[in-house]
């Protein structure tokens, strides 16, 4: 797959084509120039390198909508065994915006939930750009409760705009269906791993995001709106998005150092995209690294050490009342 | 002065300028009939419009006046007073946004809770100021919530929270979003109590308000014609381009969607929760 480069990539953009020409002229060429491309490739490297070093809130976030960017079923593929999707929320439809089911990770089964979005226009549509309505949901939820019977960890991961917001989701019940997850989630009897791999859009994101641990991809993005909503209440204007991305605090190291994150998963040079198999590598030892001492809990304390996590949501000052 | 002018009877000429001015609040207009209201009556009928019985917007403490008994209510969570963890600007600071709220509005956040009783019956209720900064639910709220769950368990009543807000405070960021998951989480912990829990819903609840603990109460109860939804109207048109059907989103509609269990006239809405409550708690009915 030829890598497709974003706006701020465009210096990597050039060299690469140019590397590209050189390699064709080299085929039907005497001359060696195979030195001049590994000159170019460790110039590209390094390039990438640096430009990823300093990457704006605002271009992570777009690395994290990045077309090629790996979705959960990529992760299923790579990191988990044995999947068995199940589908259906039992009482409407099967919501394509979330994908989840069996699977084994390591060996042990699992119950594994995502958001998934689509590469190609058809798919995109399927998946409606990985926005749920509250089949999908309900369709999480009762997946978690099959999870609990079993006494199977959960994993979740976190990739949506956030959830539908249309008229048959409204008609459905879209509040009801993300609040009854908040509610379940915050007392189900199994330990649930959550990590958000791409966009981590609002209540939508954090209907199946309720966990003992939360990970996040180093160019992934959670936030409470997107920054083009969120500028254009605040400038009324979308195109102020850049300004609000940094004023709001998208990334994962803003998140870790504000403590809403647990574990920051490092992500190869240039971004989850450039290598699915690397990406994929990393987050298994990390998936593993912070499960292994959830399992290790009792139900109870796992539960009472979720709720404390819960309670210790927020920023605020005591004083004495006016 | 032209012909016209000199014609008219000096009666019915314009007094240019000099209008007489009319006491600042003595009329109202109801924003759905356009009825001309006197004040003392719209105030005598708890802001429900006489003629046409449009539910206005009231303040958290006039609502909390008018659900609790007078006597033997404290406030909770009132020492919980908000922070500017991001260093959120935009044209104007976050303490800015908070100082000139809450100037205007008398509070220090958006969320009043208050211990005392409904007709007897002992009670914690919490209630949205929709003024400050539009009811949005930052760290104030949460955590003020949660104090009053607390109370509400260790006094064994049950909580009510009446909600009004447009979702979640941008200016406090993800911060804000993880108040939803943590309101909603105490919630549950009402139920293991067996203590009920009822949300009334009120003009509007919106966004993160709405997508959490507002409907996983054991009743949910909302005003007349109050907007209540996940997303809002506009996001909708733009991201469906069709106009939206009349009356979509509002609490008729939510009723005939199964969304909620009832709609309640705001002036039956003290005697509705306190029969409610005892139903609830197999206890005997109030007088």
């Amino acid at each position: 797959m030829k890598t497709s480069f974003l706006e701020f990539e465009q210096p990597i953009a050039e060299l690469e084509a140019k590397i590209e020409q050189l390699r064709f002229v080299q085929d039907d060429s005497a001359v060696d120039i195979s030195e001049e491309i590994g000159r170019l490739e460790v110039k590209s490297l390094a390039l990438t390198k640096e430009i990823y070093a300093k990457l704006t809130p605002w271009q992570i976030a777009q690395v994290a909508r990045h077309p090629q960017r790996p979705y959960t079923l990529d992760y299923l593929e790579h990191v988990f065994t044995d999947f068995e999707e199940l589908k259906g929320d039992r009482s409407f439809a099967d919501d394509h915006a979330i994908v989840g089911g069996l699977a084994r990770f390591n060996g042990q089964s699992c119950v594994v939930i995502g958001h998934q979005k689509g590469r190609d226009t058809k798919e995109k549509i399927h998946r409606n750009f990985g926005m749920p309505r509250p089949e999908g949901y309900r369709k999480a939820l009762r997946l978690m409760r099959t999870a609990e019977r079993f006494h199977l960890p959960v994993f979740t991961f976190i990739d949506t705009p956030g959830a539908y917001p249309g008229i048959d989701a409204e008609e459905r019940g879209q509040s009801e269906a993300i609040g009854r997850n908040l509610y379940e989630m915050a007392e189900l009897r199994v330990p649930i791993v959550a990590t958000v791999i791409g966009e981590g859009g609002s209540g939508g994101a954090l209907a199946i995001a309720v966990a003992d641990a939360i990970l996040m991809l180093q160019y992934a993005t959670y936030s409470v709106i997107s920054p083009e909503g969120c500028a254009s209440i605040l400038w009324k204007s979308a195109d102020k998005a850049s300004e609000a991305a940094e004023i709001m605090g998208i990334t994962a190291a803003r998140l870790k150092t504000l403590g809403l994150v647990d574990r920051v998963v490092h992500e190869p040079v240039g971004g989850a995209h450039r290598d699915h198999l690397a990406m994929a590598q990393s987050l298994r030892k990390s998936l593993h690294e912070v499960m292994k001492p959830l399992s290790a809990l009792s139900i109870d304390e796992l539960i009472e050490n979720r709720y404390e996590r819960l309670m210790g949501y927020g920023r605020f000052k005591e004083q004495p009342v006016q | 002065m032209s012909w016209i002018q000199k014609l008219l009877p000096p009666k019915i000429k314009r007094s240019e300028g000099v209008r007489k001015s009319i006491p600042e609040g003595l009329w109202s207009k109801c924003p759905a009939c356009e009825a001309v209201l006197y004040s003392t009556d719209l105030e005598n009928n708890q802001q429900v419009c006489p003629k046409c019985s449009h539910h206005l917007r009231i303040r958290a403490r006039h609502r909390l006046d008018l659900l609790l008994d007078p006597e033997g209510r404290y406030e909770i969570g009132g020492e919980v007073a908000p922070v500017d963890a991001l260093k959120f600007k935009d044209s104007r600071r976050y303490p800015e946004r908070l100082a000139a709220a809450a100037e205007d509005t008398g509070e220090s956040d958006a969320l009043v809770v208050m211990q005392g009783a409904i007709k007897t019956v002992p009670v914690v209720i919490a209630c949205f100021e929709f003024e400050f900064l539009g009811g949005s639910m930052g760290s104030v709220v949460g955590e003020r919530f949660v104090r009053g769950v607390r109370a509400a368990i260790e006094s064994q009543s049950p909580f009510v929270c009446v909600t009004a807000s447009g979702g979640a405070r941008m200016q406090e960021g993800l911060l804000s979003l993880m108040q939803m998951a943590k309101t909603t989480a105490a919630v549950s912990l009402l139920a293991k109590h067996r203590l009920p829990f009822l949300t009334v819903l009120t003009d509007p609840t919106m966004g993160g308000v709405s997508a959490s603990f507002a409907f996983v109460g054991d009743v949910v109860m909302a005003e007349p014609g109050a907007l209540i939804g996940f997303a809002g109207p506009r996001v909708i048109e733009q991201t469906v381009r069709q106009t939206l059907p009349e009356g979509f989103q509002r609490a008729e509609f939510l009723l005939e969607k199964g969304a909620i269990d009832m709609i309640v006239d705001r002036r039956q809405m003290r005697d509705r929760l306190a029969s409610l409550i005892t139903l609830l708690q197999g206890t005997p009915a109030v007088a």
